[in-house]
């Protein structure tokens, strides 16, 4: 006799749907509890982003829910920083504390409080705080992260990779995956790389490490790091000798016809020449005339040098774009010792593309109407798509080869359309948005919001943010001649370039989930320096700390009051259009969380807490006219009842009183219950006329401007060739009434080129080869996300300590083995790690596990945790700024175009420790402490109570 | 394999007390032994003792030892459920023969039941050894194991053991008679022959399957592990991917043949050429080296064996 | 009932895809997560913030290099109960506690009678018991035995929670032994395979190995005849001729 098991056993009492937060995906979940907890966690079928699946973080998040490292209460610093001496105090005196120290900053200068969000999923409502607060010192995380994508993107087509658009998986017959990707938009790619294997399409990952999906790949392209620009410079190389170049598309949809001016010496060489109007010109050869090159109905040349109005020669963008490609320089032959690979895989690549894009042809049968009001039968797709992200971004070339890698997809003709690369509505945007950074010289006031955002696209040099001798307004020198399209903010300088005081001190710091102070941070030791440092006084150089978090991270004991957060299950949540949007191709997409359990610690979600700040502070924006808190209710009250402009807020779903409208549209008090109804997101779908060429597609473009997604219903023209870079480099040349200081300009002038081009990342190219020969990277594995799976029970099970991965040629050079110690030397100081060897590695790079290697004390962890006592950083060798040269400024180690921090350009050399014998990774910090730290169970038996409550 | 000691020393022992039941019992069957009601609860209580012990030991091997009892159930198929059942049956003819022989009164020569007895008491104790050593060569997964030799093995080193034991005791009440030392001695010399067949055997056997095979990958190239699934060692690596270095290994085999052969065998002869005193302390002597090193060949079995699950976490074979 | 069925009505299992995993461990956490709360509740956790963490999974995702250098491939493969059709850890069980179900072949392990031997898990090749260090008992895979046929789940989650979790679809859920069903046509069409046939235990769940890579033939270089029609001047020239035809916004 089988034993009776239970088959129908109930799973849960209710089921809540809310948006998943363990990574920045945002998948849709549904939460099962029982007697009050969790139980179960599963992905919500009907949800825009993962469609019922769930990652391995996803699926771990009850761990991270309970976790023993949460925060219990509000603390303010009694001891020094870093001691972990603290009281816990009520959130009354907290708030009161808090409000004091930016209350009076206010009042004096607004721009001495940085407020600076790492992993901050609700941009809009604290970018927004910011600039009523009257800072322009705010920013996320983006400025370390991937600015150099969404820059790059964003100057060239109006939409980028991950939530600007991505692969239309379901017809693309080739797919290109640069750099590591596996530890963002995690579920959408791997649904993708799911159907692309289910139809037999070619992946190819170009990657100095073949780990994740590169693992699943067709064709592994071990790449150097920091050189996929010239592979793809390379491959449109190739692209021009075979002629495999969708000239149609170019005329029709970007700006290759443009007429550039030039006439060296001369304040407008290099821009574009424009009528009267301001249109620009190409030249026309049905008439043999220069026109607009917005009109519909001319035939442009695509090479030529044409004659002016007023004499001078001027030339269509195509032909620059075929001198720099077209000749020798990029050739396969050229770049193959630099790229580290076979001519002859490039070639390959290359005609691989050509085949996938010109004789695999997507027709759709779906009529659309082009921006000119033509009728259009069919929609015709060359079937050839990419991803890229931060292996691409974080490298101070990464602008420019993300620039290369869209001229790669727009010569190919396979942005938004059947089977290429989709944009996800808001996007696509004006080349570049327009919104211009907030902050300029004077506009900062005492107790008075800024004129706008905090965050915006410069369009030259007379947008920047600096003052009469051109240094820096902003703290982290976003905007100024040191990073003039720093999109996303240089947060990764802003505790450096505050306790050095350059270009000006700080009253208050105030950061949200950012670990500043470990694997967040260039140059680990000395971050810790700037957090402690004090002047001669004996005060802090950075006077206060303000720091929320849900959890004990190494950042914690260095502030001075902590706010502590709930988890994800815990808040409401806005992920809205305003900010980084889930929106899918087919249509634009928004979601909430909604609490599904009540916290048990005394805690409140952030931001709830920064709009009662902002009640109490009287910013405009969170009071009444009386003066009165305009949002009582906290984030709920204003997700539902905030409007940015008339009729639009942070939720674009269901709007008006009846909820009847989408986009723009009253305010609908019902929101957040009609959100919830439908699982906590909403989406809206694109009529199938709608869903392709959305940047010239007249239908589409009249609807997003009734939406209020863009400003007006003129077609996106890609700009192949930049003129706001060249407007920079005009400044460096010395034109203009804004130019950079002298120190500055040569690095202007190099840089600021409008058309792509590589160059080699800052670091190698600054060291000397044989110092430092070896490239070292780092990648997430795919089960966690930044610092934050080491304190879940289930995930650190699966990974606890990281080792360095090395080739096992390299190795066997070295006479290096699995398993033995070595020292990692950059120019900055060195780490000790254990080896681990493999195969699929670029032989002249090194890579580990990110943000694996803890510092004792923190997250709840034993002091004798494997992440503490093995486990490294490699962030202890990346510097922030560049290496030292003759004594010269020196730059943050960056991109120069937009700041992004430059960390995988990371340079270094490899020696067995055999001296140090010891087990145990280096270098070691002061184990932290917390006050009243929970005891931690020896066992978990999550689930138990399950079973007993069943039987 | 992890050797787990409440395992080895339940083998051991009870390995020593089945030998000694049947040494004892045989030596009642054949009238070898001068009838003795002190001898005969000496005899059965060590014999019984070290079963029992062994038993007991077992069960601190188990997860829930309270419900132990469930294990006679599934006799059917299963080598231990078989070894529970017998080693509960064979208390029968062993308890019964133990007191009838001791208290039973009656001349030296066993009384008919008594060898009936006797004979069930043997059978039992041979095949509950034959069972124990069943459970290990049962198991496909270990070619260690899964050797026929082991259940001969289990047997022979059981009633060698015993045999020392029950010489002792011979010694030990001055009944010892030079045969003793003859069967007793043979038996070691057995027993050193089958564990040198044994190793033999092992050493000869081709891995059961290799990495290649585990995946299913090796048409593919040679398959090395990567990324681990788990950063700490789980369960299926505590309890199965136990290893003993090669180096160790020979030295230990060398203790072995020492500990439990070489010197229990001199020890034994030492009962011919030596006086009374000699022939007891030379048996205890024997005893006690090979009780250690039949309990070193027991840590050995396991640590030596390989298990193919090892295949999935590095182990190029197994 | 460590007796064998002489033969099962179903045989449930898995099919699992090496050439679309990537090793995201989606499957192993919600298998955790499902279990951990579900029969087998719970599946403890050692240490669980402390330096030798360890717990009781019963899914695993290893990652493996096979070859060397340029041509070696890496592979991830899950690892968990096969689901045997003659299954040494069942027939080895002294109480009976380990089955495997006439129905669906499922094998079980009654977390009530199981006496925590770890016989069984010496008897499988596979790794896929694990033995609960806090409970005293083994656990392993039970094909979500309540979620499969729980009624108080919508149809379409009546799977295993590895295979509704995972994000690339490289777990597949089904009869093996039904030649005619959605998992046995993929595994004929892929030439799908039994882990180490060689033990004789007729896994029921299946491997899928990973397709041959596309596209490796060597490079030729350009043909001439993909390139522009030669005309005199440079290559440039020639380029430019070639771009501008007649084209129209």
């Amino acid at each position: 006799m089988e034993p009776r098991i239970d088959r129908s056993p109930e799973v849960a009492d209710e089921i809540k749907t809310t948006t998943c937060y363990m990574c920045a995906c945002r998948c849709g979940i549904r939460v099962f509890l029982k007697d009050g907890q969790v139980r179960y966690i599963e992905g919500n079928r009907d949800h825009p982003v993962n469609k019922g699946v769930l990652c391995g973080k996803g699926s771990a998040g009850i761990m991270q829910h309970y976790a023993p490292s949460r925060l219990t209460a509000p603390l303010k610093r009694v001891g020094e920083r870093g001691s972990g001496d603290y009281e816990e105090i009520s959130w009354d005196e907290a708030l009161a504390l808090a409000t004091d120290w930016l209350g009076t900053t206010r009042s004096k200068d607004p721009s001495r409080l940085a407020f600076f969000t790492g992993r901050d999923q609700s941009q809009s409502l604290t970018g927004w705080w910011a600039s009523q607060f009257g800072t322009p010192n705010f920013a996320a995380h983006g400025g370390f992260c991937s600015v150099n994508m969404a820059a790059a993107g964003l100057y060239t087509f109006g939409g980028s990779f991950w939530e600007f658009g991505e692969p239309d998986w379901d017809r693309t017959e080739y797919f290109l995956l640069f750099g590591v990707a596996e530890d963002h938009a995690s579920n959408p790619i791997k649904m993708g790389l799911g159907k692309l294997k289910e139809r037999g399409v070619k992946v190819t990952a170009i990657n100095p490490v073949r780990s994740g999906y590169g693992a699943i790949a067709d064709e592994w392209v071990g790449i150097k790091p920091g050189t996929d620009g010239l592979f793809v410079a390379a491959l449109i190389h190739e692209l021009f000798e075979m002629r495999a170049i969708d000239l149609d598309y170019l005329v029709r949809y970007t700006n290759a016809p443009w007429l550039v001016i030039q006439s060296q010496g001369s304040a407008d060489d290099g821009l574009f020449a424009r009528d009267e109007e301001g249109n620009p010109l190409v030249h026309d050869t049905s008439t043999d005339a220069l026109a607009s090159g917005l009109l519909a109905d001319v035939k442009p040349s695509l090479s030529g040098e044409f004659e002016l109005a007023d004499g001078r020669r001027a030339v269509p963008v195509f032909q620059l774009l075929a001198e720099r490609f077209g000749s020798g320089a990029y050739a396969p032959d050229r770049v193959a010792a630099q790229t580290g690979l076979e001519a002859d895989v490039i070639r390959r690549i290359a005609r691989e593309l050509a085949e996938a894009a010109f004789e695999k042809e997507v027709v759709l049968d779906i009529p659309w109407t082009d921006w000119a009001g033509r009728r259009h039968e069919k929609m015709i797709g060359r079937p050839v798509s990419m991803h890229a992200m931060r292996g691409i971004s974080a490298h101070s070339n990464g602008f420019n080869t993300c620039r290369l890698i869209h001229l790669l997809q727009i010569i190919l003709g396979s942005i938004d359309c059947p089977g290429g690369f989709r944009y996800k509505p808001p996007f696509p945007k004006a080349i570049p948005p327009h919104l211009k950074p907030a902050g300029k010289l004077g506009s900062v006031q005492p107790d008075t919001p800024l004129a706008g955002a905090p965050l915006g696209f410069v369009e030259g040099p007379e947008d920047l943010l600096v003052d009469e001798a051109g240094d820096p307004l902003r703290i982290d020198k976003a905007y100024s001649w040191d990073a003039p399209v720093a999109a996303h903010g240089l947060m990764h300088m802003v505790l450096n370039n505050a306790a050095k005081q350059d270009p000006y001190g700080l009253d208050v710091l105030f950061m949200y989930m950012a670990n500043m102070s470990w694997n967040s941070s260039m140059n680990v030791q000395g971050v810790l320096d700037y957090l402690t440092a004090k002047d001669d006084n004996g005060d802090y150089k950075i006077p206060k700390i303000i720091y929320s978090d849900a959890y004990f991270s190494e950042m914690v004991p260095y502030a001075d009051l902590i706010l502590p957060d709930t988890t994800y299950l815990e808040r409401w949540d806005c992920i809205s259009l305003l900010d980084r949007p889930i929106s899918e191709p087919d249509g634009p997409a928004d979601s909430i969380r909604q609490p599904v359990v009540k916290p048990d610690r005394d805690v409140r979600p952030f931001q709830d807490v920064l709009i009662d700040l902002g009640g109490r502070l009287g910013l405009p924006g969170f009071t009444n006219e009386d003066g009165s808190a305009k949002y009582p209710g906290g984030y709920p009250d204003y997700i539902v009842n905030h409007e940015r402009t008339p009729g639009v807020g942070p939720l674009a779903g269901w709007r008006g009183e009846d909820g009847s409208q989408y986009g723009k549209g009253a305010v609908n008090p019902d929101q957040l219950e009609r959100y919830i109804e439908n699982g906590c997101f909403n989406t809206h779908h694109l009529p199938d006329g709608q869903r392709f060429f959305k940047h010239a597609n007249a239908d589409y473009l009249e609807w997003a401007k009734s939406v209020g997604f863009i400003g007006s219903t003129e077609p996106i023209v890609f700009q192949l060739y930049s003129e706001p870079l060249q407007k920079f480099r005009l400044a460096a040349q010395g034109h203009g009434d804004i130019q950079p200081p002298d120190h500055h300009r040569r690095r202007i002038d190099m840089f600021f080129d409008p058309l792509p081009f590589w160059y080699a990342p800052f670091e190698g190219a600054m060291l000397e080869d044989g110092d430092y020969p070896l490239h070292a990277i780092t990648q997430r594995p795919m089960h966690m996300y930044h610092s934050w799976g080491s304190q879940n029970a289930w995930l650190r099970q699966i990974t606890a300590q990281n080792k360095l991965f090395m080739n096992r040629e390299m190795a066997k050079e070295l006479e290096i083995r699995d398993d033995d110690w070595v020292w990692i030397y950059s120019h900055i100081g060195r780490v000790k790690a254990q080896v681990a060897l493999m195969e699929g590695v670029n032989s002249s790079t090194v890579w580990t596990w990110n943000a694996i290697g803890k510092r004792k004390g923190a997250w709840a962890l034993d002091d004798d945790a494997p992440e503490a006592t093995r486990g490294f950083l490699l962030n202890h060798l990346i510097s922030e700024l560049l290496p030292e040269r003759d004594g010269g400024y020196r730059y943050s180690n960056s991109d120069p175009i937009t700041g992004q921090a430059a960390w995988y350009d990371l340079r270094v050399r490899i020696e067995k420790a055999d001296g140090d014998t010891a087990d145990e990774s280096l270098p070691r910090f002061e184990p932290l402490r917390r006050p009243n730290a929970p005891v931690t169970p020896d066992t978990l038996t999550f689930g138990s109570q399950f079973r007993e409550g069943a039987q | 394999m992890h050797p787990a000691y409440s395992v080895i020393f339940f083998t051991t022992a009870s390995g020593a007390g089945y030998g000694l039941l049947c040494l004892i019992a045989g030596a009642i069957l054949f009238d070898a032994v001068p009838r003795s009601t002190s001898f005969g609860l000496v005899v059965f209580a060590l014999a019984l003792g070290l079963v029992t012990a062994g038993l007991l030991s077992s069960t601190a091997h188990l997860g829930r030892p309270e419900r132990a009892w469930r294990a006679f159930s599934q006799w059917r198929t299963s080598w231990l459920s078989r070894e529970g059942v017998m080693a509960v049956i064979t208390y029968v003819p062993a308890g019964l023969l133990a007191l009838s022989w001791s208290f039973g009164g009656g001349g030296d020569s066993a009384t008919a039941l008594e060898r009936v007895l006797a004979v069930l008491a043997i059978l039992g104790s041979l095949v509950t050894l034959y069972c124990t050593g069943m459970i290990y060569a049962s198991l496909k997964t270990i070619r260690h194991w899964h050797l026929g030799i082991v259940p001969i093995n289990y047997i022979i080193f059981g009633v060698m053991t015993g045999a020392i034991a029950f010489l002792f005791l011979l010694n030990l009440f001055g009944v010892a008679g030079e045969g003793y030392v003859w069967v007793t001695s043979l038996l070691i010399a057995v027993g050193l022959v089958a564990k040198f067949l044994y190793w033999t055997k092992v050493d000869a056997a081709p891995p059961v399957s290799t990495a290649g095979n585990a995946t299913g990958l090796g048409h593919l190239g040679k398959v090395r592990p990567f990324e681990a699934a788990h950063a700490r060692r789980n369960f299926v690596m505590r309890e199965m991917g136990y290893t003993v270095a090669r180096k160790h290994v020979a030295r230990l085999r060398n203790i072995v043949f020492l500990l439990a052969f070489g010197l229990p065998l001199l020890g034994v002869l030492l009962g011919l050429v030596g006086g009374t005193i000699a022939a007891l302390f030379g048996s205890f002597f024997a005893l006690v080296t090979a009780a250690v090193g039949i309990f070193v060949e027991r840590w050995l079995f396991f640590a030596e064996a390989e298990h193919v699950v090892t295949t999935y976490y590095g182990a190029e074979a197994a | 009932m460590t007796s064998l069925p002489q033969t099962t009505e179903k045989k449930l299992g898995l099919v699992i895809d090496l050439d679309t995993c990537v090793g995201c461990q989606a499957c192993v956490t919600s298998c955790k997560e499902w279990n951990t709360g579900g029969y087998s509740a719970p599946l403890s956790d050692q240490d669980p913030y402390g330096a030798d963490p360890h717990g009781t999974w019963l899914n695993r995702v290893h990652a493996y290099e096979i070859g060397e250098g340029a041509r070696s491939q890496a592979v991830h493969f899950p690892r968990s109960c096969l689901h045997c059709e003659e299954p040494d850890c069942v027939t080895v069980c002294p109480t009976g506690a380990s089955y495997k179900r006439a129905e669906d072949g499922i094998v079980l392990v009654n977390p009530d009678t199981c006496i925590g031997c770890k016989l069984c898990s010496w008897a499988c090749p596979y790794g896929a018991r694990e033995y609960d260090y806090e409970v005293g008992v083994m656990r392993k895979c039970t094909l979500c035995v309540d979620r499969i046929y729980n009624e108080n789940l919508p149809e379409e989650d009546r799977v295993p929670a590895c295979v509704r979790a995972c994000p690339t679809g490289a777990r597949h859920f089904g009869d093996t032994g039904d030649p005619e069903s959605d998992v046995s046509k993929l595994v004929a069409e892929r030439g799908g395979y039994d882990l180490m046939p060689e033990m004789g235990y007729k896994p029921q769940n299946k491997y899928l190995p990973p397709r041959p890579r596309q596209n490796m033939k060597p490079a030729a270089p350009v043909e001439e005849a993909q390139r522009a029609p030669t005309t005199a001047g440079s290559a440039l020239e020639r380029l430019f001729s070639w771009a501008d035809q007649q084209l129209s916004r």
